[in-house]
């Protein structure tokens, strides 16, 4: 089943046309990887989902962008609830300067959730879910900032989760950790994909044919092509693409 | 080419830096001396005016014996009541101007007043307040008049430091929170806020100063030339240590048997606002360690 479609769409940074007639889907419960060179337009793409780039003023946005079949550009779309359910971890961890305890109470709060057993609960499973459970039990009190880059980023991630989105975007993830981080992060992508739609940008080939299910190809605003990820890194059917993904441009 | 001599190169450039450095050395030492001179000025001229009676007691003898204690309160009312003006509406104004308004003609119009409010001649803010608060609102020379006008006068650096203060929190925090689904407003309060209040303090403290030694826009909205009584009211005249220090030191009954005096209230007024400082840093302090940094 497709959770979100895309049709024609077409974003507009002032004169520059960022994203050229873009249709595709992403599959429920699936990680799709979005590749391509630095300024191709896949975090661009990406942020249209949580309407994250309504906070550029002089953005441009055409065609219709449908999650679970709705058009979340309709007038009259609470943008605060599409960001409960379509979740966002960026390229830099970016805790907030509160207890890692706080830091995942924040989204509740925020959406209105006042109870103190249930915000423990979630907290608990949130950073269970995020695997960073065992590292942070003890110091729940201490600040996030004390956390390596890695744990802060599966903070992040524990954030994102708490409010149970069902969509998780993830610009760039693991591009400014250390490998072992990657890797954790790697695989915490792979558990967390049975229940969310994942829909992940990276520069990094590797990770996008190990963690994604299906992998689209940006190549300046253009989508050049989506296809399972096996098929796109073995056997791709654009030269561009092949190119690319054998590292002759990009 | 001529290859450069590396030796008479290297000697250039170790004496040039030797140069720079010295000079901005003494350039900044020589700003904190002349600070240093000032203050033991007054401090040997003054410190042995400086009694519990000083600061307690009424001015008697034409001012030039008794106390300063009137003045004392006086200036205490003005500056917790000009910031109680100035602080709220300021910091509510720099969060409008850096958090919610669109870049474009409004913000920078806003921007540009504000800048130029902070260049307006504090007799002007004097007469200003003189002509609205105490004659067309009919608050006569008052506590409350004359702490309106020192807020207006602190208004744009409260907006300002404020401005600043927030422009200084990195995007992404804001970002961050947007994406959990929190509204502009939440973001403001719960993740900006607190993180740039320590900074927006800064602002309070340089306002205090400014506003503590301000005479212009007291002269003609409350400062009273010899008042020996406390005021009942926000709508009663008060003396002012800077106004009573201008008295004494230009136009009381005799000048030089209340020299003493000047001196005396000038250090007063010093310490008064080293200890609003020390206070303010102190609060500074208290909501940095409640923002989780480390």
């Amino acid at each position: 089943m497709n959770k979100i479609e895309t049709h024609n769409v077409n974003l507009h940074y002032g004169d520059f046309h960022a994203l050229k007639g873009i249709s595709m889907s992403i599959v429920e419960n699936s990680v799709t990887a979005l590749i391509g060179p630095s300024g191709c337009g896949k975090s661009t793409y990406l942020r249209l989902f949580n309407r994250m780039n309504d906070l550029i003023s002089s953005v441009k946005i055409e065609g219709d962008i449908l999650v679970e079949g709705k058009d979340i550009y309709e007038r009259g779309v609470d943008v605060d609830e599409l960001r409960k359910k379509v979740g966002m971890v960026f390229q830099k961890p970016n805790p907030f300067p509160k207890t890692i305890f706080e830091n995942i109470a924040y989204g509740l709060r925020v959406n209105g959730i006042k109870d103190k057993a249930f915000i423990e609960e979630r907290v608990e499973r949130s950073l269970q879910q995020s695997a960073l459970w065992g590292e942070v039990k003890d110091k729940l009190k201490k600040s996030a900032f004390e956390l390596s880059g890695g744990q802060q980023q599966r903070l992040c991630i524990a954030r994102a989760l708490a409010i149970e989105p069902t969509v998780l975007l993830m610009d760039e993830p693991a591009s400014a950790l250390d490998p072992i981080s990657t890797t954790k992060i790697e695989e915490l992508i792979y558990e967390l994909k049975n229940q969310y739609t994942i829909i992940i940008v990276t520069h990094n080939m590797q990770q996008a044919g190990r963690v994604s299910d299906r992998t689209a190809f940006f190549y300046m605003g253009e989508l050049i092509e989506i296809d399972e990820t096996k098929v796109i890194f073995t056997n791709p059917k654009n030269v561009r693409t092949q190119n690319y993904i054998t590292g002759r441009f990009g | 080419m001529k290859q450069p001599d590396h030796l008479k190169v290297r000697k250039k450039k170790q004496r040039n830096q030797r140069l720079a450095f010295v000079s901005f050395g003494i350039i900044s030492f020589s700003m904190v001396a002349i600070l240093v001179v000032i203050l033991s000025f007054i401090l040997y001229h003054g410190f042995h005016v400086i009694s519990w009676d000083f600061i307690t007691k009424m001015p008697e003898d034409g001012m030039t014996k008794g106390g300063i204690y009137p003045a004392i309160i006086g200036t205490l009312y003005l500056v917790a009541g000009s910031m109680l003006f100035a602080f709220p509406i300021g910091v509510m104004s720099g969060i409008y101007i850096n958090e919610y308004a669109k870049d474009g003609m409004l913000k920078r119009f806003i921007k540009m007043m504000t800048n130029n409010l902070a260049g307006v001649p504090s007799i002007v803010f004097g007469l200003f307040g003189m002509s609205l608060f105490v004659n067309k609102l009919k608050f006569g020379d008052s506590i409350l008049a004359g702490s309106l006008t020192l807020g207006l006068l602190a208004l744009p650096v409260v907006i300002r430091t404020t401005e600043e203060a927030l422009k200084a929190i990195d995007n992404s925090f804001r970002i961050g929170s947007l994406a959990l689904g929190a509204t502009k407003w939440q973001t403001t309060r719960r993740v900006v806020m607190p993180m740039a209040f320590p900074n927006v303090i800064t602002g309070l403290i340089l306002s205090i100063g400014r506003v503590s030694g301000e005479t212009a826009p007291i002269l003609f909205t409350v400062a009273a030339y010899f008042l020996p009584k406390l005021p009942h009211s926000i709508f009663d005249k008060v003396m002012a240590l800077p106004y009573h220090l201008y008295v004494i030191a230009t136009s009381g009954t005799n000048i030089e048997a209340s020299r003493g005096m000047a001196y005396g209230t000038a250090l007063v007024l010093i310490m008064l606002v080293l200890i609003a400082n020390l206070l303010a840093n102190a609060l500074r302090r208290y909501f940095s360690k409640k923002v989780k940094m480390n």
